[in-house]
């Protein structure tokens, strides 16, 4: 009796006081941002998250690592129906799922974000990159190899196709443990145009004809799930090359020393953003608002370029990257947008992917069990 | 002193003897305790209260585990036979292809087209029809893209006759005179009347506008109520969809509305005529579809949603073993996409070899740990408990350090002269590393209980035996191993369920050659969004793992295991 009297008051005094401040503000003061970990997490964070929390007192922000699996959570956290999600990370593929699954809210560019300083609106600085309603673009990153510098003698490697070489460059490779990207590698080397590919890949041949190419060097493919893994196996010497993000072969490289170069040549390109899930309560969604205007600005997405090799997502913004936070080092030309990088690159092709990807995937992972 | 001593049967009264003995009287009549009931009676109350004091002590616990456990559990394995997301998305079509028949190659009729417009139209203002693509992307490839085209290509049907209708009179694009045509008088007023606070006013159709106007009383109804509930938005306010303009023509084209005097008649006259006009552009529901995307034409799609239109659906499982659903019936699928018999194959016979690896290689230790003074059994013991202490991940990290081919035991290897430094043996990313790694992690799973089986042993058994004239090897395989079998049973069970269900060391460790079926079943739950085939496969391991179990039971019989004592 008197515990439940005491909860009773406390409540009554805690709901007084949220409608007080709600009253005041009309915005939550916590946010539960979901984004990757690692080194990324900490290029936001320095570049927006702390800056935001510094200038808006009283105001936290929980971080939850969760992006990976964001698309499976947020459809059981909207069938549970809670959501304690305010902001989430996603590649782009997955926004554009949870845009189609009503997962995600879909957003007004040009009424949501800041234009450009030179009065560019939003939806024109970020141009093509906004390739779903509910998505607000940040960087572009890719997919893209690495090798190690003292295992490929005199000649490295300059085009993607030494992968498929095990007479000039033996030893192990290392590729993502799925279809993406990796079929349309294989067919490239296999003498298909870029053009082509996905023409290609949509057929039941085509798609042998990538597999049979990858079969060439099946035996020598150790296979990643996590974006870590490539880095540490070039670190470790188990593998002469191998496909990663960019930004992690750019901190192994720079930051940690390595002996391990880039190889640019048909990267590809994706892109990452922020999602704002459907259905957040109106103090918590204009606390989001506030917050996703300030993160998206031209500045505050190029200072993110200071921590991490990926390429802000705003045309307004490249001009303005300037060096790395601690090694001082010039960003531009580690950036996958970097015109002596960007040479031979593709798009992640979300549409292609989305219709093809169960198929492809199953085939694959056949393949792969055989 | 003989009376009392010798003679117990001669003590009357009531005592535990003289209720027995009445009770073999079976002529005397019920049994009666001893304040008079009927003995049975008294005893089961009493039995009863036992019982529900026992359960309402273990009330909490049960909910909880029904609550928390068994339910989630249930409703996710549910997932693997549901299937309503196509008969509720596409409605009219469902119906309409009733009589669809799926095997003969050839496209529908047209009154499904127009019931596949009227459905597409209205989920895609829902925002469904991508939903819906997505799920039957899962059995037919192109379905994703295929529905969202159609979604933003379909306002197209509907604009034509909107147009037109427009031309002819503004009215038919305002919301007012159509709120008027459509709704209840009843409603307008509340409507009108209400002020923004709370809940609208739940519209109404008038009475009998379902009558003369059909198509467009049931398409502007969902308009309306949707504008309502979802958009907190006033019909009154909104200008319809253009599904309710084409819905207007085709009631137009059907019916006769001369007769009508209702609000707006004027406008609903004209109209009618208008369409009765030879020179009213019409839209002929197949060519539109033709025209947002080709695929329509092909039956397969028509094909694919007929056969996924039943609430229930065994495609998933089917899926699950490798064959699919198709017009026919169910079909082995093609040789290059079966994957999951050879996975289910692999995990049992790797979790087998697991299981056996963890008896090989605890047995000695918990014989060790059962025969040692108790102060050095429990410094093992804590070397046993270690791992437990030590993240999964950090454990099978330390493994790809120690078995890769610039590891430790290769390194080692090499620089002893054993292999050659180009010829490094290959122990991860394969089935070795996963049963290494996963025996390591097990490992303490089988070694408790056969220690606290093997602790109950007595040891004068073996002492006995070795009296008699044993042979150490006979007294160990003819006394001491017998008593030792309940120990691994238990441990056998223990490794065995436990590994047929490992997911993270065979995802690190097991390369391509040494994954699990519950990768599979992660990775639908988590990249590629199949629920329901992952409910379908995570069934078939339940009921596998229970027909292992009983089989046990029938051969070694559940009694024989021991955890403990």
């Amino acid at each position: 009796m008197k515990l439940s009297k005491t909860l009773m008051a406390t409540s009554a005094l805690t709901v007084a006081a949220a409608g007080a401040y709600a009253a005041g503000h009309g915005m939550a003061d916590s946010m539960t941002l979901v984004s990757w970990g690692g080194a990324y997490q900490a290029s936001q964070q320095n570049a927006y998250v702390a800056p935001y929390l510094e200038m808006n007192d009283g105001v936290s922000a929980t971080w939850d690592e969760s992006s990976a699996e964001a698309v499976a959570k947020l459809r059981a956290m909207n069938e549970a129906g809670n959501i304690t999600w305010d902001l989430v990370d996603v590649v782009a593929a997955d926004a554009i799922r949870l845009c189609d699954e009503g997962l995600a809210m879909e957003v007004d560019h040009d009424e949501l974000l800041a234009p450009a300083p030179d009065g560019t609106s939003a939806s024109d600085d970020f141009g093509d990159l906004i390739v779903s309603d509910c998505f607000i673009p940040q960087i572009v990153y890719s997919t893209t190899f690495g090798y190690r510098t003292d295992m490929v003698g005199d000649t490295p490697p300059t085009s993607v196709c030494a992968v498929f070489d095990t007479e000039a460059y033996p030893g192990k490779r290392s590729l993502e443990r799925r279809p993406i990207a990796n079929m349309e590698w294989a067919l490239i080397c296999d003498g298909v145009s870029i053009d082509e590919v996905y023409n290609v890949l949509e057929t039941e041949e085509g798609q042998d004809r990538a597999l049979a190419k990858l079969d060439t060097i099946k035996d020598d493919v150790i296979w990643w799930n996590a974006g870590a893994d490539t880095p540490q196996l070039l670190a470790d010497g188990e593998v002469v090359i191998g496909s990663t993000y960019n930004g992690r072969l750019f901190s192994a490289i720079e930051e940690q020393d390595q002996p391990i170069g880039m190889l640019w040549d048909w990267q590809m390109f994706d892109l990452d953003g922020w999602i704002i899930p459907a259905g957040l309560p109106e103090d918590r969604l204009a606390r989001v608002q506030d917050f996703v205007r300030f993160a998206t600005d031209t500045q505050r997405l190029a200072d993110q370029a200071k921590y991490i090799s990926y390429g802000p997502a705003r045309a307004s913004s490249a001009p303005l990257v300037s060096t790395h936070a601690e090694l001082g080092i010039e960003m531009a030309p580690h950036m996958p947008t970097d015109p002596a990088n960007a040479q031979n690159t593709f798009l992640f092709n979300y549409e292609f992917w989305a219709d093809y990807r169960d198929d492809i995937d199953a085939k694959f992972q056949a393949w792969l069990a055989r | 002193m003989s009376d009392a001593t010798a003679e117990p049967d001669k003590i009357s009264g009531p005592t535990p003897d003289n209720a027995l003995r009445a009770g073999d009287r079976a002529d005397d009549g019920p049994v009666l305790a001893a304040d008079g009931t009927p003995l049975k009676r008294s005893l089961s109350r009493a039995l009863r209260a036992q019982k529900l004091r026992a359960l309402a002590l273990i009330a909490p616990l049960l909910i909880f585990v029904l609550v928390s456990f068994i339910a989630p559990i249930f409703d996710m394995l549910f997932r693997s036979v549901e299937n309503q997301i196509v008969g509720e998305t596409l409605p009219r079509t469902v119906v309409a292809l009733a009589d669809y028949d799926a095997t003969s190659d050839e496209l529908p009729r047209d009154e499904v087209f127009e019931a596949a417009y009227y459905d597409i139209f209205i989920a895609a203002e829902r925002k469904e029809h991508t939903r819906l693509g997505s799920r039957l992307n899962y059995e037919q490839t192109g379905s994703s893209s295929l529905f969202r085209k159609s979604g933003r290509g379909i306002d197209d049907i509907g604009e034509v006759y909107q147009d037109q209708f427009e031309d002819l009179d503004e009215n038919w694009d305002e919301a007012r005179p159509w709120a008027e045509l459509m709704g209840d008088p009843d409603w307008i007023a509340a409507q009108d009347a209400w002020g923004g606070e709370g809940r609208m006013p739940r519209f109404e159709l008038r009475d009998g506008i379902s009558d003369l106007l059909p198509r467009t009383a049931e398409t502007y109804q969902i308009f309306a109520r949707f504008m309502q509930t979802e958009e907190g938005e006033s019909p009154l306010e909104e200008e319809p969809w253009t599904v309710v303009h084409t819905a207007l023509y085709q009631d137009l084209l059907a019916g006769d509305v001369s007769g009508y005097t209702g609000p707006r008649a004027d406008m609903l006259v004209a109209a009618d005529a208008l369409v009765e006009s030879p020179g009213f552009e019409t839209v002929v529901f197949r060519d539109a579809f033709e025209e947002i995307d080709e695929d329509w034409l092909n039956p397969e799609i028509w094909q694919t949603i007929k056969t996924y239109s039943p609430t229930y659906t065994s495609g998933y499982f089917l899926n699950s073993i490798d064959m699919q659903k198709t017009p026919e019936g169910p079909a082995l699928r093609d040789e290059d996409e079966r994957i999951y018999g050879l996975l289910f194959q692999r995990t049992l016979w790797m979790s087998m070899i697991i299981t056996f690896s963890c008896i090989l290689l605890g047995y000695p230790i918990a014989y060790l740990l059962s025969n040692l003074p108790m102060r050095t059994a429990n410094l093992l013991m804590i070397l046993v408990l270690l791992p437990f202490w030590t993240s999964l991940l950090v454990r099978t990290s330390a493994w790809k350090v120690m078995l890769q081919q610039q590891g430790v035991i290769n390194d080692v290897l090499v620089w002893l002269g054993m292999v050659a430094d180009d010829g490094r043996l290959v122990m991860i990313n394969n089935q070795f590393g996963t049963i290494v790694a996963m025996t390591h992690i097990l490992l303490p799973f089988m070694i408790l209980p056969m220690y606290s089986v093997m602790s109950t042993i007595p040891p004068s058994y073996v002492r006995a035996a070795k009296s008699l004239g044993a042979t150490n090897w006979t007294t160990f395989w003819r006394v001491y191993f017998p008593q030792s079998v309940p120990g691994i049973g238990a441990g056998s069970i223990l490794v065995f369920i436990l590994s047929i269900g490992y997911y993270i060391t065979p995802e690190i460790v097991g390369g391509t050659s040494g994954i699990f079926i519950s990768n599979r079943i992660a990775y639908h739950i988590s990249s590629s969004l199949n629920w329901g085939l992952a409910a379908a496969l995570g069934t078939i391991l339940l009921v596998v793992v229970l027909v292992l179990y009983w089989a046990y039971d029938r051969i070694v019989g559940i009694d024989n295991v021991k955890l403990g004592g």
